[in-house]
């Protein structure tokens, strides 16, 4: 089922959360809502759900074509998992799941049996099979993740929307999870839409990646081409580390030659002023003997660093790919935040 | 002997504060409540289960008991409905409302049963329309049900805002897009979440609304055998030198507030167990 969201407003008191904002979701696509605190990615995700309501007469929301604008919570047929889990602490995880079917009116609600099933069908695909009478207190975050996915699948939702799902989680639970959350929607293909602040998980784990800041929607775009190409100054900045060269370019440290300060090539030299090895990557800040003395970040691997023999101190010398459109974005306006009252 | 920690007293301190502690509780609860029980008992068991039979004292006891058991539950709902605005929505004036529900705690019971005498008494506004059509308010038992409604109402909703302010509405707003309505929400949900502060603030209020004195002595008109409710009649037989009686009627509040503490505890030595692990 795609997903259209058509000018939506939304404002909270003086706050505005959303101005003016359309998207396309196509339909069985998994696709990321990123960006930093405040940017109207949640308040996005709840209007879709029906758990906010855009402001009155300022856009539409479509699902498959039909207008559920006006269409309570429970009749949209969403699968909400929420940040925190929000699972009812005094059930067991079988009446979590079944919560959405028990709570049908009487002449559409399945036989128990059937519940029955259907809870264990679920607890399957989650992996979760044997948890049916723990409590949510009794569970680790990653399994009441996918309690919460569960049960919000138990309603055969015709979309699934997730508020910062992995958020609470440890580091490699997340990703652990985040492979299985990408495994998951490929299986069952279930048009998803999810919430994150974190570039890198948007960019692993999505289709497509709606970039939004101060209540706007500043890039939309496959992940791959999002990295690759910003638009603007604040995608760059956001989707990594990126350097600002003198001239306006960006550069990602990753793109950054690392060579001799003699050698061919080099457009600009400068000292170590600070070098890291993480494993097989070597992070180091260059700070350059002309121009701004702007310090560079540039990420070479481990074994290139120990053939140079380098240490903090050593002139290097850094050579910058070749110039590409993209290197120099729009710059985002300042003056683009729609709660800046200052004028 | 293990390191006490940064923020342990040394020795002597700790046990002149706990000598403190411990001399200012005897002084100032166990005492009394140790003479009531005394003074209850100084002639016997006889004229301690005597002061029961009395018919005045029945009549006390029976009113005391119908008020709280029509206050509470109208306190229980009031206090719920309160709470779950409060706390759910979000709307103007929502911190007035707050205030508002403490107002009993800051009005003397005296001024709230005067209230109640000027609305409805034989001078008061409504006076005229009620002698008209024969109802009695003041100087009966609906004059001491509001009383005491009115003494009691802030005690289930304060214990239940800030636990419902800390769950925040996850779970209900969960339940809304599971397709659940409003009651089922409310049954499913929301009270097995609140149930232990619920019970909390009905025995509190409970205990309060059998106990309670100024407000109703205003409104009842101390009629014997009609509308003294138990601390009325403990006063009534106080003020007639039966300070035996007096005092074996002071005695059955007290048991009262202690049965009500008991199962406080008991409730919160329940939810502490039960809420362990859980964060």
């Amino acid at each position: 089922m795609s997903v259209s969201i058509q000018s939506i407003h939304k404002t909270f008191g003086n706050y505005t959360a959303l101005d003016d904002v359309s998207l396309e979701v196509p339909n069985g696509s998994l696709t990321a809502l990123l960006g930093p605190s405040g940017s109207g990615k949640t308040t996005l995700l709840r209007i879709v759900a029906g758990l906010e309501y855009a402001d009155p007469g300022s856009g539409r929301v479509l699902f498959h074509g039909e207008d559920v604008t006006e269409v309570p919570a429970g009749k949209r047929g969403v699968g909400f998992v929420f940040q925190h889990y929000a699972l009812f602490k005094h059930m067991t995880v079988a009446d979590n799941i079944a919560f959405g079917l028990t709570v049908l009116p009487a002449a559409s609600r399945p036989q128990k049996k059937e519940i029955d099933d259907r809870v264990k069908e679920l607890l399957r695909l989650v992996k979760l099979e044997g948890l049916d009478k723990r409590r949510p207190h009794e569970l680790s975050g990653g399994q009441r993740q996918r309690v919460a996915l569960a049960r919000a699948l138990a309603i055969r939702p015709k979309v699934l929307l997730l508020d910062e799902p992995f958020g609470a989680l440890d580091a490699q639970v997340r990703k652990d999870l985040r492979r299985w959350l990408r495994q998951f929607h490929d299986e069952i293909g279930l048009t998803t839409l999810f919430v994150t602040h974190d570039q890198e998980e948007a960019l692993e784990l999505a289709d497509s990646v709606v970039v939004m800041r101060n209540a706007r929607i500043e890039q939309t775009g496959p992940p791959q081409g999002i990295y690759d190409e910003p638009r603007t100054s604040f995608v760059y900045e956001f989707l990594g580390e990126v350097n600002k060269l003198d001239d306006g370019r960006y550069v990602r440290p990753h793109e950054i030659e690392l060579l001799f300060a003699a050698e061919e090539g080099v457009h600009l030299a400068g000292r170590v002023s600070h070098l890291f090895v993480a494993g097989p990557v070597a992070r180091l800040s260059v700070m350059p003997e002309t121009g701004s003395r702007r310090e560079i970040e540039v990420w070479a691997t481990r074994d290139q660093v120990d053939e140079m023999a380098l240490s903090v101190g050593d002139i290097v010398g850094l050579r910058f790919p070749e110039l590409k459109a993209s290197q120099r974005p729009r710059k985002t306006p300042e003056k683009d935040d729609p709660n800046d009252h200052s004028i | 002997m293990s390191r006490p920690s940064a923020t342990t007293e040394s020795g002597p301190v700790r046990w002149l504060l706990i000598g403190l502690a411990f001399v200012a509780l005897s002084l100032f609860l166990l005492l009394p409540l140790a003479a009531v029980f005394v003074e209850a008992l100084r002639q016997g068991w006889d004229v301690f289960i005597k002061a029961f039979s009395d018919k005045a004292a029945a009549s006390a006891i029976k009113l005391t008991l119908l008020s709280a058991a029509i206050a509470v539950p109208l306190n229980t709902i009031f206090g719920v409905a309160a709470a779950w605005l409060v706390t759910k929505f979000r709307f103007k004036g929502r911190s007035f409302l707050i205030s508002l529900i403490d107002l009993p705690f800051a009005v003397s019971p005296v001024i709230a049963g005067l209230v109640f005498v000027l609305l409805f008494g034989a001078r008061g506004w409504f006076g005229p329309f009620l002698q008209e059509h024969d109802i009695r308010i003041i100087f009966a038992l609906p004059g001491i049900v509001l009383a005491t409604v009115f003494v009691t109402f802030p005690f289930v909703a304060r214990e239940l805002i800030p636990l419902m302010e800390s769950q925040g509405s996850d779970q209900e707003e969960a339940a809304v897009t599971l397709g659940a309505g409003g009651w089922q929400i409310f049954w499913r949900v929301t009270v097995p979440n609140i149930k232990w502060g619920l019970l909390y603030g009905i025995l509190l209020c409970n205990a309060r609304a059998m106990g309670e004195f100024g407000a109703v002595s205003v409104v009842s008109g101390h009629i014997r055998g009609k509308t003294n409710t138990l601390p009325l009649h403990v006063e009534v037989l106080y003020n007639e030198y039966h300070f035996s009686a007096a005092f074996a009627c002071a005695a059955l509040l007290a048991l009262l507030a202690l049965v009500t503490l008991g199962l406080k505890t008991a409730v919160e030595h329940f939810t502490g167990h039960t809420t362990k692990g859980r964060h």
